[in-house]
């Protein structure tokens, strides 16, 4: 078959959403952040709710969400996202409405937005990206970066006795009444990303039918924050980040808690 | 038709004119000496009688920028807090600033620094005059002396907020928020129908979508903002500058004060009057923008200015500024929550005639 008819439109199996933009990513080759955009912006193309969407991008590395998805988009101060989106949805209740934030910014500096927004069961998606690390300032420690887990203000590795625990917020939130599907998923295989991007695609469901708080976390990588290359950083991901992080839905419609919420299994 | 006079505190006269005014959103979180405004609008239907939506936030923080969610999306965005809590919503006002979104802030200002006490007091002049939180930006800043201006600003301070794309805050205290004075209510006013092409309302097909932001990577941009910005502020200083002049006229001295002060103020210049001592009273009511044309028109004329204010004497640097040493200004205040007497406030004036008029008095030319 010649060159040019495979690449006719007929033979076409696969395309770019029009959620996402033609810009190109600023982010480090191998992030995981680019996979998690599209699969976000696919679920948003296959419920058709492009125009009734509006999300709000945090700080962080996807202070920049905007640039790449498609759809009308309010940029929050540090953390505050989850309030932004409450001012959001309560003035347009029938629109969907969604953060997308990361570790620090989520589970440090915004822990009470994020706590709080849950608890009222804001009909809100969070989607909550989880390196383990500061991504844009330059690989400072996060609230969820690993026991022993080097950064560059942990350079020895991060030692609970002085610096505390990684926070699994995404358990705690669980365990409130106003979250309503609360999942962990990652972006790093094929077929990962098309889990997350059918997490992504029930949580705006349940949004429409006003359930409460969905979140959908995304245990991702840093190649450039962990100092590894993208193959190693998804390696060492699968090997230190998921028996912390283990993926899987943490709380389910109907169902609750999955194993008294304890973990992703 | 009869007006319907009602008795009203001050901050539940607000309130009742945020809904009156077609407010479609108020966050807030209880502070003294201003929780009234939220458990007035808790109480009084608001979702059945305009649709308003009244939410208690777990925070300042999360308040002011569920402000800034509200107003990104066109929509008329309301809270209001005293000084402590004030301070904490700074960041937020300055997002709010750097995105120019509309909204209103009251601030029943409390003494301060740090928690000090519920007294009234207008120690947070400087913060709401000269931006407050980071960055060059400016807040339009209105500051009533009585209940019915409390009311009549609400309304006035949505339609600043909306023409200029910039947050309006109302700077009273607490002594405006306790008490009750007679007012005349407007009529209600409808909630905006349409949004504003800034607002994100969700992507129109075929449109390019809507971004609120304060994010402006380069340099070159970033500049660009602020020159817009601070052109937008020459406009305000332009059309938006506010004051009432009380006996000016003739006057050879002059008391310069605003809010609950001005009102003290007034009392001591009309004591100051049946004593012979032609004394008048300037009070700005935009404190941004301030009335400079107007203060310094009448340096021409008088021999000397006192500020009265409930603060270590804050206002009277911009008084200052105005006058450019044309005339000898001071600075007469009570603080931490005392309020000064017009006694002392006349004293006050008459212990500094004998230095004023020592000088060459200024001629108006």
């Amino acid at each position: 078959m010649a060159e040019q008819s495979i690449i006719s439109p007929e033979n076409l199996v696969y395309k770019k959403t029009e959620v996402m933009t033609d810009r190109e990513l600023h982010y480090c080759p191998g992030c995981g952040h680019g996979t998690a955009h599209r699969m976000l912006a696919e679920a948003i193309d296959e419920l058709g709710i492009q125009s009734e969407t509006i999300g709000v991008a945090p700080v962080g590395c996807s202070v920049l969400a905007y640039y790449y998805l498609n759809v009308d988009m309010q940029e929050a101060a540090h953390g505050r996202a989850p309030a932004v989106a409450t001012g959001i949805k309560r003035v347009l209740p029938e629109k969907y409405v969604f953060t997308y934030q990361g570790d620090g910014d989520l589970a440090a500096i915004g822990t009470s937005e994020t706590i709080h927004a849950c608890n009222r069961g804001e009909n809100i998606l969070i989607v909550f990206i989880n390196n383990g690390i500061y991504g844009m300032t330059g690989g400072q420690m996060a609230p969820t970066t690993l026991p022993g887990m080097k950064s560059s203000t942990c350079p020895m590795g991060r030692d609970v006795k002085t610096m505390g625990n990684p926070l699994k917020i995404t358990e705690l939130v669980a365990q409130l009444p106003g979250t309503y599907y609360v999942t962990r998923q990652s972006v790093h295989t094929p077929g990962n990303a098309r889990k997350a991007r059918r997490a992504m695609k029930k949580a705006l469901e349940y949004q429409k039918e006003n359930k409460g708080t969905c979140l959908v976390e995304v245990v991702s990588n840093c190649p450039s924050g962990w100092k590894m290359n993208p193959v190693d950083s998804n390696k060492w991901m699968e090997e230190n980040m998921f028996p912390f992080y283990p993926l899987g839905d943490i709380k389910v419609p109907g169902k609750g808690l999955v194993n008294g919420g304890k973990d992703g299994r | 038709m009869t007006k319907e006079i009602r008795l009203m505190k001050g901050n539940e006269a607000m309130a009742e004119a945020a809904i009156l005014a077609g407010v479609d959103a108020y966050f807030g979180y209880p502070i003294t000496p201003q929780s009234e405004i939220i458990e007035y609008l808790m109480s009084a239907n608001t979702a059945e009688r305009t649709g308003m939506q009244v939410l208690q936030a777990e925070s300042e923080i999360a308040s002011i920028n569920m402000v800034y969610g509200a107003a990104g999306c066109g929509k008329r965005a309301l809270t209001s807090s005293s000084s402590p809590g004030i301070s904490l919503k700074m960041e937020g006002i300055s997002y709010l600033a750097g995105a120019e979104l509309p909204c209103v802030i009251v601030n029943v200002v409390r003494a301060g620094p740090g928690l000090a006490t519920i007294q009234p007091s207008q120690s947070d002049y400087f913060q709401a005059v000269k931006g407050g939180g980071h960055g060059d930006y400016k807040l339009i800043v209105l500051a009533p002396s009585t209940v019915q201006e409390s009311v009549d600003f609400m309304r006035l301070a949505f339609d600043l907020a909306f023409r200029y794309r910039n947050p309006v805050m109302i700077l009273t205290d607490g002594i405006i928020g306790q008490m009750m004075e007679k007012v005349e209510l407007f009529e209600q006013q409808p909630r905006l129908s349409e949004a504003p092409e800034w607002a994100t309302r969700g992507k129109k097909p075929g449109e390019k979508s809507t971004v609120v932001t304060s994010l402006h990577l380069e340099s070159e941009d970033m500049e660009q903002v602020n020159l817009r910005l601070q052109a937008k502020y020459r406009e305000v200083e332009k059309n938006e500058v506010r004051f009432e002049s009380y006996r000016c006229e003739d006057a050879e001295v002059l008391f310069v004060a605003f809010g609950s002060s001005a009102r003290i103020a007034r009392k001591a210049m009309d004591l100051a009057r049946m004593k012979g001592i032609r004394a008048g009273l300037l009070r700005p009511i935009t404190l941004y923008p301030f009335p400079v044309d107007e203060v310094r028109r009448l340096a021409g004329q008088v021999s000397g200015m006192l500020t009265v204010e409930m603060n270590a004497g804050q206002m009277v640097e911009d008084v200052r500024l105005a006058v450019n040493g044309r005339t000898p200004v001071e600075h007469f205040g009570r603080f931490g929550g005392m309020i000064p007497g017009p006694d002392e406030t006349l004293k006050a004036l008459e212990s500094r005639l004998e230095e004023w008029h020592k000088k060459q008095p200024a001629q108006a030319e």
